[in-house]
């Protein structure tokens, strides 16, 4: 009884010693860990432990795709849509076309017309997914109606279009984030239609929402003529010094084809300006649209506002030009950050936003620290007190305890947060129960008279159904606190729930075979509990 | 050397007796919990509530509240709350969820940024939107009934249903106290408070486990005994531990409570008040309750109980 093969003491003293070589860089310098790992094979984990924000310091941004302005701009997508199809098909549009909140209506009151465009537009609606995707759901509802064909997006597309809406946010956030020179910047997909950002080592988010904030969508457009049918003429604002501009709603040439935009310089003022430079399919068109119309002013739209309206002085065919707009330096690189990133598909919304710098995160490291230590300490002298030599074998797990919770996050890569450290703490409380179960139990049975080896044995056997029963309601309770908790409370339920299956572990094998061998040793004929 | 007992052995307290006493102490207090939280109501942190809160530390000197409160104020976002925090420097600052949803938090924060960035370095700022305080709130409330139902199946399964019973109303009990512990306290209840809620759930069906894995033990052992002795006698004999480990888990959230920084004291002092509920309620509400239910010795002469480990090959005798 009590006594234990070689290999397993050796297993459970090379787990250890595996642990300690896992832990010991979370205390290196983050320089030295690096050129330690440059030098060892690359299996062995020379990693730090995960700092979550609330410790290390950042800023955390929950945005909401917009879902009324991804509506919006499908709607004006159509809009264009229909009227580029109208007129391939020759067909007159005496009415125009009018913008709903769920779709276009296009006023014909010729019923023969009608019918043609009609038959015409029904090709617009796709099925949903593109056409091999199967399934019956299409991304428009055509119908006649006595005015005009009525064109209304299904709840499907819409649903659809806010998924690809939020993958492509999130690459073009990568873009516009990593762009500012941030480093292990997390953009990430939550629930349906959110975004996770997370900027470690940030604390101003002014310049992060600005970056973020701005959907992008540059748009060059004709400036208006008076002769210009009005529903086909809009008023936008000029960006800067008030005012406003008439333009034609038509977008001749866009953002999307944009391979590159860099803040530069105008030769003749020396102001900071922005040179941008189109691929092969946008350059054509840009060049098609300045020779058709020289002479006349040229708008450039970002999000809806007029940066400027040069006038077009000679064809531009080399597919390259600038903005100026009276820039500061700061807005002409941001506006090239922007512009090299692509525009948003959809306006994003802030719906949670956490900054903590780094003086209050090492506050927090620091707070941390102090009260596990100091909770340690109470916890080993109470155990020695009440215990004696069997309590140092308790801490002696316990400290094993502490070292594999610390291990197994960096194996898994888990985040320590400062709720993390409380579940820590907390846990330093609980593992030493295992053991108060088993002491407890070896007593009664040493009371009831056994012999100390079968007292030992018949404790650990009737206290361990006990343990496991016990352990997992608690770690139930961790496991769902870290399915439906969200941020900081899930470092919590992590170190909750590792310290759990850790301490079983160490209060368990480690004090069963501590004690074992302290009995081998002297054959003791009384307990010390 | 002499070891310290904190608990005197082998005690023969007759617990079931204060049953009379417990069960209208705790209905009393259930109620009186349940009807602070209809109307006085807990302090909802921004987590739940929506709103802004900023941590902020004066560049020199210490921080002004009055003046703060007062710049705050004139800035007509609603009602400022300004506490101090710790340090003579250090200042709390909040604001209720701005009407306007989610793009109004965000202004606010811009606000505060250009009043007070030039005096005051902004440690610490959370700006929650109504949008995400609904789904908290929602997803906490859920979390926490499902740890409940998840934590009871297991017990169902493990132990006789009248056991799992005894510790449902135990846990709902140890529940409805921390709510009404918050609601007394008016600690901010945020996100950490949930944490707390179902570590105090674990915690309070962990002593439960223990006592009733021992009462079964017992149940098993002595079949002529009547319930409330072997009840009794079972509580007798896991005190020493159950007195132990709630030592042993009081001074580590004493330490982090006292040391563990402003951000998680609500949730230590919740988790101290839970420890001694729970504990309470193990004996005095889960353990009484299986008198209640007419739990005898002979219920495990149903073949459900293989498993069992202690004494259960022992002959059987009828009751």
């Amino acid at each position: 009884m009590l006594r234990f093969a070689p290999w397993k003491l050796a297993s459970v003293l090379a787990l250890v010693a595996a642990a300690i070589l896992i832990v010991v860089p979370s205390f290196m310098p983050a320089g030295a860990v690096d050129s330690l790992a440059a030098r060892l094979p690359g299996f062995i984990p020379v990693r730090q432990i995960v700092l979550g924000l609330d410790l290390r310091g950042g800023a955390y941004m929950l945005m909401q795709v917009d879902d009324a302005s991804v509506v919006k701009s499908q709607i004006e997508a159509l809009r264009d849509d229909v009227r580029q199809t109208l007129r391939d098909g020759k067909i007159g549009l005496s009415g125009g076309i009018a913008t709903q909140p769920r779709g276009v209506l296009v006023r014909i009151v010729d019923p023969t017309e009608r019918d043609k465009a009609y038959k015409l537009l029904q090709s617009l609606s796709q099925p949903i997914g593109g056409p091999l995707a199967g399934g019956n759901g299409r991304t428009l509802d055509v119908s006649e109606t006595d005015s005009g064909v009525q064109l209304t997006l299904t709840d499907a597309a819409t649903a659809e279009k806010v998924r690809q809406a939020v993958t492509q946010s999130i690459e073009v956030l990568n873009r516009r984030i990593n762009a500012m020179g941030t480093k292990e910047t997390v953009v990430e997909r939550q629930g349906g239609n959110r975004i996770v950002i997370e900027v470690p080592g940030l604390q101003d988010t002014t310049r992060l929402k600005q970056i973020i904030g701005q959907t992008a969508k540059l748009d060059f457009q004709l400036v208006a003529d008076p002769g210009d049918p009005p529903n086909e003429v809009e008023t936008l604002p000029m960006q800067k010094g008030g005012g406003t501009i008439t333009v034609q709603k038509r977008i001749m040439v866009d953002g999307a084809d944009l391979v590159d935009a860099q803040q530069s310089f105008d030769p003749q003022t020396g102001e900071p300006d922005v040179t941008f430079r189109f691929n092969l399919r946008g350059a054509q068109k840009f060049a098609q649209v300045t020779s058709e119309n020289v002479g006349r002013p040229f708008a450039i739209v970002l999000d809806g506002k007029v940066i400027s309206a040069p006038v077009i002085r000679t064809p531009i065919t080399g597919g390259s030009g600038q903005i100026t707009g009276n820039f500061t330096l700061d807005e002409a690189s941001n506006l090239a950050i922007l512009l090299r990133a692509g525009a948003l598909p959809a306006k994003l919304t802030v719906v949670e936003e956490r900054t903590v710098g780094p003086g209050l995160g090492q506050d927090s490291i620091d707070a941390g620290e102090r009260a596990a230590f100091v909770g340690g300490i109470l916890v080993v002298i109470y155990m020695i007190s009440t215990y004696g030599i069997f309590g140092i074998f308790a801490d002696l797990a316990l400290a094993v305890h502490i070292l594999l919770i610390f291990a197994s996050m960096v194996l898994l890569g888990a985040t320590l947060t400062l709720p993390g450290i409380a579940g820590i703490v907390f846990t330093i409380g609980m593992a030493v129960d295992s053991n108060v179960l088993i002491y407890e139990r070896i007593r009664e049975e040493a009371h009831l008279g056994r012999s100390v080896i079968s007292a030992l044995d018949a404790g650990f056997k009737r206290a361990f159904a006990t343990i496991v029963d016990s352990n997992v309601t608690m770690f139930v309770a961790a496991l769902i606190l870290y399915l439906f908790g969200s941020g900081a409370v899930r470092g919590f339920a992590v170190s909750l729930g590792l310290g759990i299956v850790t301490s079983i572990i160490t209060a368990v094998t480690m004090t069963r075979m501590m004690i074992g061998l302290w009995y081998h040793r002297g054959r003791p004929r009384k307990l010390p509990i | 050397m002499k070891l310290l007992r904190l608990a005197p052995e082998n005690t023969k307290f007759g617990f079931m007796r204060f049953r009379r006493v417990s069960y209208p102490l705790s209905a009393t207090l259930s109620i009186i919990s349940v009807l602070m939280f209809l109307f006085v109501g807990m302090n909802f942190g921004i987590d739940f509530a929506g709103g802004t809160q900023v941590d902020m530390r004066a560049k020199s000197g210490e921080a002004h509240l009055a003046e703060i409160r007062a710049e705050a104020e004139s800035l007509g976002l609603g009602p400022v709350e300004v506490q101090r925090l710790g340090a003579e420097s250090d200042v709390l600052l909040r604001l209720n969820l701005q009407p306007g949803g989610d793009a109004a938090q965000e202004a606010a924060v811009a606000k505060l940024r250009s009043a007070f960035s030039t005096d005051y370095e902004f440690r610490g700022v959370a700006a929650v939107g109504p949008t995400v305080s609904a789904e908290l709130e929602q997803s906490g409330t859920l979390g926490v009934v499902v740890a409940i139902v998840a934590v009871l199946t297991y017990l169902w399964f493990r132990f006789e249903w009248q056991f799992a019973v005894g510790a449902i109303i135990g846990t709902m009990h140890d529940l409805l106290l921390t709510v009404g512990f918050f609601c007394v306290t008016q600690l901010e209840f945020n996100q950490t408070s949930i944490a707390a809620i179902l570590t105090i759930v674990g915690y309070s069906l962990n002593e439960t486990v223990v006592v009733l894995d021992r009462i079964r033990e017992v149940m098993r052992k002595y079949k002529r005994l009547s319930t409330p002795e072997i009840i009794d006698m079972s509580i007798n004999a896991v005190l020493p531990r159950t007195i132990m480990t709630a030592t042993t888990v009081f001074l580590a959230l004493l330490a982090l409570f006292f040391l563990g920084g402003h951000v998680i004291r609500s949730f230590s002092a919740a988790m101290i008040w839970g420890i001694f509920v729970a504990t309470y309620s193990s004996i005095f509400i889960c353990s009484p309750m299986l008198i209640y239910m007419g739990v005898r010795a002979d219920v495990f002469d149903k073949p459900k109980d293989q498993d069992a480990d202690a004494k259960s090959a022992q002959p059987r005798v009828k009751a």
